[in-house]
């Protein structure tokens, strides 16, 4: 059980990364999107702008990505990771 | 035809397909040089792609509960990420969003960040562990996780309830577009939209839908990136969109400064016709409260991770594993289109308003305008108007009325495009409103006869016999579901939004409590589902009939109100009944482990 209960510490641990990084570019930076909105972001569109069209909608797909990447790791550590398929 | 390698066939399978799809539109391009009318197009491409999906759906007929539920788990995860994107955007994406940008601006766009954002929370939430319990329906796992018929029952309340506000949009939304197509009235081709979300369903259930569905997400994509790249290659906007549109945003904010935004005194906004709307808000600029961005954000966030349709597609994958990797494809897939919706809005706009382009009609002469070939049919569509309201002879920007639809389905006539690309949008509309609706009818249907007709009604029910009743309610809400639209009771958008609300009331908290808190026993979530939709629905009535709310919470955020109350009514009931038993427990224990056998024993 004790096996269990570390696994679940780390799943927990990385799930609190991954929706501190989705709260700060869903919302967070939206609480400056007036200032933020006077610089120019990337391929020169504003920068709120631009997160709206693609930043933030970008971000979420690599995020995903990022944490399946993490969390199948942690199962492998502990051996709780599913055989073949994928 | 479909069997074991079928699966590993699949990308040749779609790869002919996707070729046979784009000969097909040259066919229809060359067609229309040859002279064929702009009426046979439309019928063909929608005809066509109807054929198609009907075929997929007789070949995926299945006898077997587990492919009728959940495609035999056995969905690899780019092809549910095809087919999740599929089921998520609906008619509301394809025809109304890029006209919800064009006309709001920066509030609106709350819902782009909001209809992705959603699916983080999916990743790391809930569709794995969901994955793992091994459940059929979104009911199956509270009823499973809580214990009890009525917890089992109330999830069902809450599915339906969402679920249906959402359906009667996409089948009103096939029905529009049938009856421009096929040029029959809308009381009619509601049906006829019906007949053909139908036919994708009927037979093989969850398998019919999932591979009827990667097909409408070829056919939907091409169908919107493939004009917004002309687009902007015909008007000069670049030839990649998506880079290269900053002169064009800036230059939009020009001719907005020097346009100004004059406002039009009520009697003369009494002669536009209904549905159209002027250009009010800046392009560019923020325009809306950081909360009211944010709030609107977060709604459909929790909607979206709350909405059974979508959390069932994840019940189709071979493993855990599988599930979570296929959330990131799902996004990626919804990426392409909503990150093109903004540069077609872009380009729209910067060709019907700058003077400088052959296009821009802003500046030119009322009778001028009203001349021009494009503006007599979208103006005889009830989708364009323009009035002399200063009296000076000329359109001003505030003379200028158009409906949301006409952004995605006027532009490429404007932008002189031929007609076989009005025909490839007709077709890719109606593949994201069938798509869309064939999971949700899916969703309810099977919630009713896994639920409570197998669960509750009769367990030892045969196979034969659940699938016969699973058939026959799909039909029925179908119906149902068509009886409605056809009264055309609220707008394409404001419905959809609303089924965010009430899934987040109703099962954000205990879906997600059920796998995140083992103490959530039965009492609470059942307290939580009912609390929660009462209050959301409460509030909704309330300010729909002319209460002010409060924290800034509107009709379109009712959800976050009735999420709070739930998460509290869950985590307090919960506090003060006793515990789960050491099985349900244990349950919980099993979920957060991703190898081994599913929780539920023999749904495999």
């Amino acid at each position: 059980m004790a096996k269990n209960a570390q696994h679940w510490e780390k799943t927990r641990g990385l799930l609190f990364v991954t929706l501190a990084i989705w709260a700060i570019f869903s919302m967070g930076i939206f609480l400056f999107g007036a200032e933020m909105n006077e610089v120019t972001g990337p391929f020169g569109y504003p920068l709120t702008y631009w997160f709206t069209c693609q930043g933030s909608l970008a971000i979420f797909v690599i995020l995903i990505f990022w944490f399946a990447g993490r969390q199948e790791k942690i199962d492998e550590e502990f051996g709780f990771s599913e055989k073949g398929d994928d | 035809m479909i069997k074991g390698n079928f699966i590993d066939n699949l990308p040749k399978v779609y790869g002919i397909y996707t070729g046979g799809f784009i000969g097909f539109i040259i066919l229809m391009a060359i067609g229309e040089q040859m002279g064929m009318s702009a009426k046979a197009i439309g019928i063909c491409f929608v005809g066509f792609t109807i054929f198609i999906y009907a075929l997929i759906g007789w070949l995926s007929r299945t006898a077997q509960a587990s492919n009728y539920y959940v495609a035999g788990r056995t969905v690899p995860t780019v092809f549910n990420g095809m087919a999740t994107a599929a089921d998520w955007m609906s008619g509301a994406s394809f025809v109304a969003m890029a006209g919800g940008i064009y006309f709001k601006g920066y509030g609106y766009m709350a819902l782009l960040v909001g209809w992705t954002g959603g699916y983080v929370l999916v990743a790391t939430l809930l569709a794995p562990y969901l994955r793992k319990f091994g459940c059929y329906t979104v009911p199956d796992f509270v009823g499973t996780r809580y214990g009890g018929n009525t917890a089992r029952l109330m999830a069902v309340i809450v599915l339906t309830v969402a679920s249906f506000t959402y359906v009667t949009a996409q089948i009103n939304a096939t029905g529009t577009i049938a009856a421009v197509a096929l040029d029959i009235p809308f009381q009619y081709a509601v049906y006829v939209g019906l007949v053909s979300i139908l036919l994708c369903s009927m037979l093989g259930g969850m398998r019919g839908v999932t591979w009827t569905q990667v097909a409408q997400y070829i056919v939907l994509i091409i169908a919107y990136l493939l004009p917004v790249f002309w687009i902007s290659n015909n008007i000069g906007a670049g030839f990649f969109p998506h880079f290269m549109l900053a002169d064009e945003v800036a230059r939009i904010g020009e001719l907005e400064q020097q346009f100004g935004f004059v406002k039009n005194s009520a009697a003369d906004l009494a002669t536009v016709p209904k549905g159209l709307a002027g250009i009010t808000k800046a392009h560019s600029e923020v325009n809306a409260t950081p909360w009211a961005f944010i709030s609107l954000a977060l709604a459909m966030m929790m909607g979206t991770a709350s909405l059974p349709h979508v959390m069932m597609r994840f019940f189709t994958t071979p493993s855990v594993k599988a599930a979570r990797k296929s959330v990131g494809w799902s996004v990626f897939f919804i990426f392409l289109l909503y990150s093109s919706a903004p540069m077609l809005a872009t380009l729209s706009k910067l060709a019907l308003i700058d003077p400088n382009l052959p296009t821009g009609i802003i500046g030119k002469s009322i009778a001028e305008v009203q001349a021009i070939d494009w503006y007599q049919n979208w103006n005889q569509a009830n989708l364009m108007f323009v009035s002399d309201f200063n009296g000076n002879g000329t359109v001003e920007l505030n003379e200028f009325f158009m409906g949301g639809k006409a952004v995605v389905l006027a532009t490429p006539e404007i932008a002189g495009l031929p007609y076989v690309i009005s025909g490839l949008v007709a077709a890719g509309g109606l593949a994201a409103a069938m798509s869309t609706a064939d999971g949700l009818i899916l969703a309810i249907a099977n919630a009713i006869s896994h639920d409570v007709y197998y669960k509750m009604v009769d367990p030892k029910a045969e196979t034969a016999k659940r699938l016969v009743v699973a058939r026959v309610l799909l039909v029925v809400i179908g119906f149902a579901g068509a009886t409605i639209a056809a009264m055309e009771i609220q707008g394409i958008l404001g419905s959809v939004i609303w089924a965010f609300d009430f899934a987040m009331s109703g099962l954000f908290w205990p879906l997600v409590l059920g796998v995140w808190w083992k103490r959530a026993n039965k009492e609470g979530a059942i307290a939580g589902m009912v609390l929660g939709l009462v209050s959301g629905f409460a509030y909704l009535v309330w300010v729909r009939s002319g209460g002010s709310g409060f924290l800034g919470i509107t009709q379109l955020t009712f959800g976050i109100f009735g999420s709070t109350v739930s998460l509290v009514a869950m985590v307090v009931v919960s506090l003060m009944t006793s515990e789960p038993s050491a099985a349900t427990q244990k349950m919980v224990d099993d979920s957060r482990v991703p190898a081994g056998a599913s929780v539920i024993g023999g749904q495999k």
